[in-house]
């Protein structure tokens, strides 16, 4: 086995292992480290596919802003232990089931396309941040900033509710 | 063994190279707590330590042992796995991102491979992005310490301190791309290379001039986001007793303390890399006579060690301060005979230079200043820091277009 090898299956146990272990803990921040968990095990396997900036974005923007606002909001609410009510519990059977199609459509599509999967790493424009840069600053410049001012909106109306809020 | 070697030549450099960084990256640690307790204590017309060993000099020593053998008591119905785990998260996360950061352009040829200063890969060109994502990740340290300890005043102190991490982090990471604009990379060398452009100019090319806006930023956000003097509001004595590391004792404690004065270098490092001039010299480039500055100050500091310590009575005095001093001045001497060392020592000589200049900053900082309340700590941060980088961007993008539209200089 090679040293990417290796390095590709402690990330994708750690990720696996992390996904489960945020559905099986009972208290939210065991949760919340759980996704922390599987988030940087995701940047990691990014990097290993030679895309540095998605996996560095991955954990500034995912793994740091994003989970520290989770782990945040339930400090500051001091959730407790997670209650099982009777309609929780019927959630699971369906939920195992959902996981199961899920699998298989995945392994199915990856059947499928055969060769065509990319297993090595990622070179050129596609990796470096410059090739990404001018992919979204040039070639998709109007969807970027239209989605820009989608999030814009977003956050105008998250200021408007917290204002309403107080008065 | 030998074939082991030679195949895995660059593991086994690196190991070696981490090793020895931890070393250094932890004795410096150990003297900046004497350096931080002595230059407080002049600026409060104080002695500082000064009972053990000459100056206080083993002070550090002792501290260490003393975290060793104090009792480590875990209070009750903390969240024990959360408690083991925050210590070590902020140590590893301080400590990892001192890796990122290259002290030197030349390497060392040593056994036929070239080694170069600093551990990650010369073409790491998510340096600084390298370095926000570890940043990023600090917080948990602090956040989750503070909620395991099952304590009011540690949470309130973790809530604080993730809060203001978070708003702060937005102007640290918005005050670079000034600097990131006119290097043109993300890579901390070619940052630093890009200064050098009119080695003519010495001090006049760094960053500092053009980006001196971003400097206040940067400066002042990574001041925050390492919970330091006037942004110590995480652990303000007065109202949170010791803020998220009060249910922490012994080497748990220590943990953290060591993080944050790791987290200190870093930023030091990170400020004379991205608008001092990383390890290029501040004289123009004619001044060759400058090269001798590294001995012009190792020998009379050496020689004032060696009479320094010949005053004391105590075998440290007696012996090893002198034992230093000569080898201080013999560097000094050696220095000047070898002009190949002398040309390789140029560079670490000057970055490490300025990040000592940062590290007294800091220090300085915490002997002067007070501290922000909690109210204008975030409308700082939101209302002047933020907009203010946000102008620095724009006001460097225009100029860059500007330069590309009407020529060179």
């Amino acid at each position: 086995m090679t040293a990417p090898l290796i390095v590709f299956f402690v990330l994708a146990a750690l990720a696996v292992i992390g996904a489960i272990s945020l559905i099986l803990q009972k208290h939210p921040i065991h949760s919340a480290l759980s996704l922390i968990v599987v988030m940087v095990a995701l940047a990691g396997l990014y990097l290993l596919m030679g895309a540095e900036f998605v996996a560095a974005v991955q954990i500034i923007v995912y793994g740091g802003a994003i989970m520290v606002l989770f782990v945040f909001v339930i400090m500051l609410l001091n959730a407790g232990v997670e209650e099982h009510t009777s309609l929780s519990k019927l959630a699971g059977p369906p939920g195992l089931l959902l996981v199961v199609a899920l699998a298989a459509f995945v392994a199915a599509t990856i059947a499928k396309s055969g060769a065509s999967v990319q297993t090595a790493a990622q070179t050129g424009a596609l990796s470096s941040t410059k090739g990404i840069s001018e992919m979204v600053f040039k070639d998709f410049v109007y969807p970027f900033e239209l989605t820009s001012f989608l999030i814009l909106v977003a956050i105008l109306g998250a200021v408007v509710l917290a204002q309403r809020e107080k008065s | 063994m030998r074939s082991f070697l030679t195949t895995n030549a660059e593991l086994v450099i690196t190991i070696a190279k981490i090793a020895i960084l931890l070393f250094i990256v932890l004795t410096v640690n150990a003297y900046l707590t004497w350096f931080e307790r002595k230059v407080v204590a002049h600026i409060q017309s104080r002695w500082g330590p000064h009972r053990v060993g000459p100056h206080g000099l083993l002070q550090p020593l002792a501290d260490g042992l003393k975290f060793f053998f104090k009792e480590d008591p875990t209070p009750a119905g903390v969240d024990r796995f959360v408690y083991f785990l925050a210590p070590l998260l902020a140590l590893a996360l301080a400590l990892t991102s001192i890796a990122i950061i290259p002290f030197g352009p030349e390497p060392i040829h040593l056994f036929g491979h070239d080694i170069y200063l600093g551990i990650a890969p010369l073409n790491l060109n998510i340096g600084i992005l390298a370095l926000f994502a570890i940043t990023a990740l600090g917080v948990y340290g602090v956040a989750l310490a503070g909620w395991s300890s099952n304590s009011k005043y540690p949470l309130l102190g973790g809530l604080r301190s993730s809060a203001q991490m978070i708003s702060y982090e937005l102007a640290l990471t918005m005050s670079v791309v000034g600097v990131l604009l006119m290097a043109g990379s993300f890579n901390l060398r070619d940052i630093i290379n890009a200064q050098a452009h009119h080695p003519e100019r010495g001090i006049f090319g760094w960053n500092l001039w053009p980006q001196i806006l971003g400097f206040f930023c940067f400066f002042t956000a990574a001041v925050a986001e390492t919970n330091r003097v006037p942004f110590d509001l995480p652990e303000a004595e007065s109202e949170l007793v010791a803020g998220f590391h009060t249910e922490y004792a012994s080497f748990k404690f220590a943990m953290f303390f060591i993080a944050e004065y790791t987290s200190m270098i870093t930023v030091s490092c990170l400020c004379t890399i991205m608008f001092f001039g990383g390890w290029l010299s501040p004289f123009p480039a004619s001044w060759t006579f400058t090269d001798y500055l590294p001995s012009v100050i190792l020998i009379p500091f050496g020689l004032w060690v060696i009479m320094d310590g010949l005053r004391y009575e105590t075998v440290f005095g007696r012996i090893i301060l002198p034992g230093v001093g000569t080898v201080l001045t013999a560097l000094g001497l050696a220095l000047i005979v070898l002009p190949q060392f002398n040309n390789f020592i140029q560079a670490p000589f000057w970055f490490l230079s300025k990040v000592l200049v940062f590290l007294f900053v800091y220090v300085w900082m915490r002997g002067t200043l007070p501290r922000f309340r909690y109210d204008q700590l975030m409308a700082f941060g939101w209302k002047l820091l933020l907009p203010v980088s946000i102008v620095n961007v724009i006001l460097t993008s225009f100029a860059i277009l500007a330069k590309m539209q009407w020529g060179h200089q």
